[in-house]
């Protein structure tokens, strides 16, 4: 298989690690990975702002970056959520069928990394080895637009020598929600702290996620209350060998 | 003048007893309602089923509304139709004048509360009785304000109740629940022996037979809408149903999704009229209260689905840091957000579109499957086109649309960040640093060293 990795604007300029573990983890299992560079961004912050007028400009640059790649991958939930669920509503709404109907062919060849992995290759085992205690915050757009269910669980059982342990009230919202966390900061923050409890109370040396925009918030919190404890993508630990 | 939710919000945040009530109160129905769901097989069918009842129903709301009034008028009752709260709360009035009613008893009802129909009866010289516990509590307390849909009173302990209730019921009790309720059953029952004009609101009226139908749990709402000579309902446009087997479906979706009760204790259902059962004169007000602005626009429309259950509510995760009062409205948590707005005018509530992170809780829950997330940007749009929003945010979402539009622009973005300046910087971002860290620009981006490699 050959995929298109759809990188994302956050992890090309502030986590290119996320990028180069995505990089790693597909060639270690056999995935021919290219990278169209000119991509930039699917237009998720516009779009969910309410800039939405912005964002079709956006979109055609996609479908024309992305329109032959045989799948294309990205490690995260929200921008392939915001590409498979976001895009055809909204070719639709400015009345450009033509559009929609280049959208609706190439959004069933959208995943995110987890998904290509399990769902796609029946991946499970990435010959990954990781030596600490790990828990896992099931970002919302992962688990309620892409519905990925297990598929990181699956991925993350497999690796040697992880200590994974349950994050209570996983599925509660971190509190980012793009410009939310700054148009309501207090909410955001309230959201944020009891997201970092519960992450500090397992005990965990590493909060893990499929999106390094969710990880960037619960990183940003833990950083900031001096927590002594990291964020680290579901790539990046599935890139980790015994060293 | 709305302090607009951000505001809001903060004071609320603050208040450490609202935060310890509501993440009880909405954790625990969380869990409840949850395993009531699982119980039903079709439950996903069941709410396709209602999605497609109450869409049915919108879609010809001026047929459906037309044979209602027939319907009703068949069955020995009166129909009014107001435009706007203020004739609704006139209508009523006038019937209780009428009837020289010096008070009315009142079944908990959400429109009344949107209309702010106990002011105008007071206005009026007409005193309005809440007869359901928590809007008893509500309408005792100073200033209080309603902040959940369901539970009006979520946002007070049974400790406050009690002292609430010592102070202005002037009775002796202890925070048990059973002898706060004692209590409020012996102020309540003189009432519905003795006031002659009850008042409702409605979960539903059916066109097709003229029935209106009242869901509750304590039985003060039967007493109301039956031991009364009069009986006056306000109900909004939307509550109409075309047939009456769509009861079937809707009575089976809102106990569950609401209190997360399998039947809820108390369902009246009454058509006009009957001798010697019930009121002697029924009146049914259909307010429109700017549904119909609602109803014109394609995609919010959906809003006018929501039959009030307060899932959305319980399960978000805003709503249960901040209560309902920092949503100014009658209708808070996420159906509020999207429902006020068009509702009272997005420049009366510009601020509520925003008040989610479009985790997607309320969607999953919502029995008629509203699409809150997509609703919510929908009136973000609407709000910047129609209402405006900061320069300096358009200006830094116009800029950041420049620089992602080229590759080239992007590219050079991408170094400037990592000086600390431009587009990409996140320079402007102070409300974040307050309470999160910033990432630090890393020395080689993403396809710097995809470049690096292939080379």
């Amino acid at each position: 298989m050959r995929a298109s990795l759809f990188v994302t604007c956050l992890a090309d300029t502030l986590f290119p690690q996320a990028g180069r573990a995505t990089v790693a983890v597909l060639e270690r299992v056999g995935v021919d990975v290219d990278f169209p560079r000119a991509q930039t961004c699917c237009g998720q912050m516009h779009a969910n702002t309410g800039y939405g007028h912005e964002v079709l400009g956006l979109l055609r640059r996609f479908v024309a970056v992305f329109g032959d790649a045989e799948v294309v991958v990205t490690p995260s939930g929200s921008c392939a959520a915001m590409v498979r669920e976001g895009y055809e509503r909204m070719a639709v709404q400015a009345g450009d069928e033509a559009l929609a109907a280049q959208v609706r062919e190439l959004a069933p060849r959208v995943f995110e990394l987890s998904e290509l992995l399990v769902r796609r290759l029946g991946v499970e085992d990435v010959g990954a080895s990781f030596h600490h205690r790990v828990t896992y915050h099931p970002t919302c757009h992962s688990l309620r637009l892409l519905k990925v269910g297990d598929a990181p669980l699956r991925l993350l059982r497999a690796v040697r020598g992880i200590d994974l342990v349950e994050l209570p009230a996983g599925e509660e919202c971190c509190g980012f929600g793009g410009t939310f966390a700054v148009k309501n900061a207090d909410t955001s923050t309230a959201m944020l702290t009891d997201k970092l409890r519960h992450v500090l109370d397992t005990g965990a040396d590493v909060c893990t996620a499929a999106d390094s925009s969710c990880l960037m918030h619960i990183g940003g919190g833990l950083a900031h209350a001096r927590a002594g404890l990291r964020v680290m993508h579901l790539a990046e630990i599935l890139a980790s060998e015994a060293s | 003048m709305k302090d607009g939710f951000p505001k809001a919000a903060r004071s609320a945040l603050a208040d450490s007893q609202l935060r310890r009530n509501l993440g009880h109160a909405t954790s625990t129905i969380r869990a409840k309602r949850a395993r009531a769901v699982a119980e039903v097989e079709d439950w996903e069918a069941l709410r396709d089923a209602g999605a497609e009842i109450k869409e049915r129903a919108l879609r010809h709301l001026d047929v459906h509304l037309e044979r209602l009034e027939e319907s009703v008028q068949a069955a020995g009752g009166t129909v009014h139709w107001a435009r706007d709260g203020v004739e609704a709360c006139a209508i009523v009035a006038r019937v209780a004048r009428d009837h020289g009613a010096e008070e009315v008893i009142k079944v908990k009802s959400l429109v009344t509360d949107e209309i702010d129909l106990n002011d105008a009866l007071e206005r009026a010289g007409v005193n309005a009785v809440e007869t359901d516990l928590a809007e008893l509590i509500v309408q005792l307390g100073d200033d209080d304000r309603q902040s959940h849909i369901l539970v009006p009173a979520i946002h007070r302990n049974r400790a406050e109740i009690a002292e609430l209730f010592r102070r202005k019921l002037g009775v002796e009790v202890s925070d048990e629940p059973a002898e706060l309720t004692a209590a409020a059953r012996a102020h309540l029952r003189a009432k519905f022996l003795s006031v002659p004009v009850g008042v409702s609101g409605a979960n539903f009226a059916v066109a097709e037979t003229g029935h209106v139908v009242v869901v509750e749990s304590e039985g003060n709402g039967r007493m109301c809408t039956t031991l009364p000579e009069v009986l006056v309902s306000v109900v909004g446009i939307e509550k109409v149903l075309p047939r009456w087997r769509d009861l079937e479906v809707m009575l089976r979706l809102l106990p569950r999704s609401s209190t997360a009760e399998r039947m809820n204790p108390y369902t009246s259902i009454w058509s006009g009229v009957s001798d010697g059962d019930g009121p002697r004169e029924f009146h049914l007000v259909l307010l429109d209260g700017g549904r119909t602005d609602v109803l014109a626009d394609a995609v919010g429309r959906a809003a006018l689905r929501c039959i009030r259950c307060s899932a959305c509510l319980n399960v978000c995760p805003v709503y249960e840091r901040t209560g309902g009062r920092a949503y100014e409205s009658v209708y808070p948590g996420p159906i509020g957000a999207i429902l006020t707005p068009p509702l009272e005018g997005l420049e009366a509530a510009p601020t509520l579109p925003w008040a989610s992170s479009l985790c997607g809780a309320c969607y999953e829950v919502c029995p008629v499957k509203i699409d809150i997330p997509s609703i919510l940007v929908h009136l973000r749009g609407r709000v910047i086109r129609e209402v405006g929003t900061p320069a300096a945010e358009r200006a830094a979402m116009a800029a950041m649309a420049r620089v992602f539009a080229s590759r080239r622009a992007y590219e050079a973005a991408q170094r400037m960040a990592r000086l600390g300046r431009g587009p990409l910087a996140g320079a402007a971002l102070r409300p974040w640093t307050r309470s999160r860290e910033l990432p630090a620009v890393p020395d080689q981006t993403f396809r710097e060293w995809w470049r690096e490699r292939r080379a």
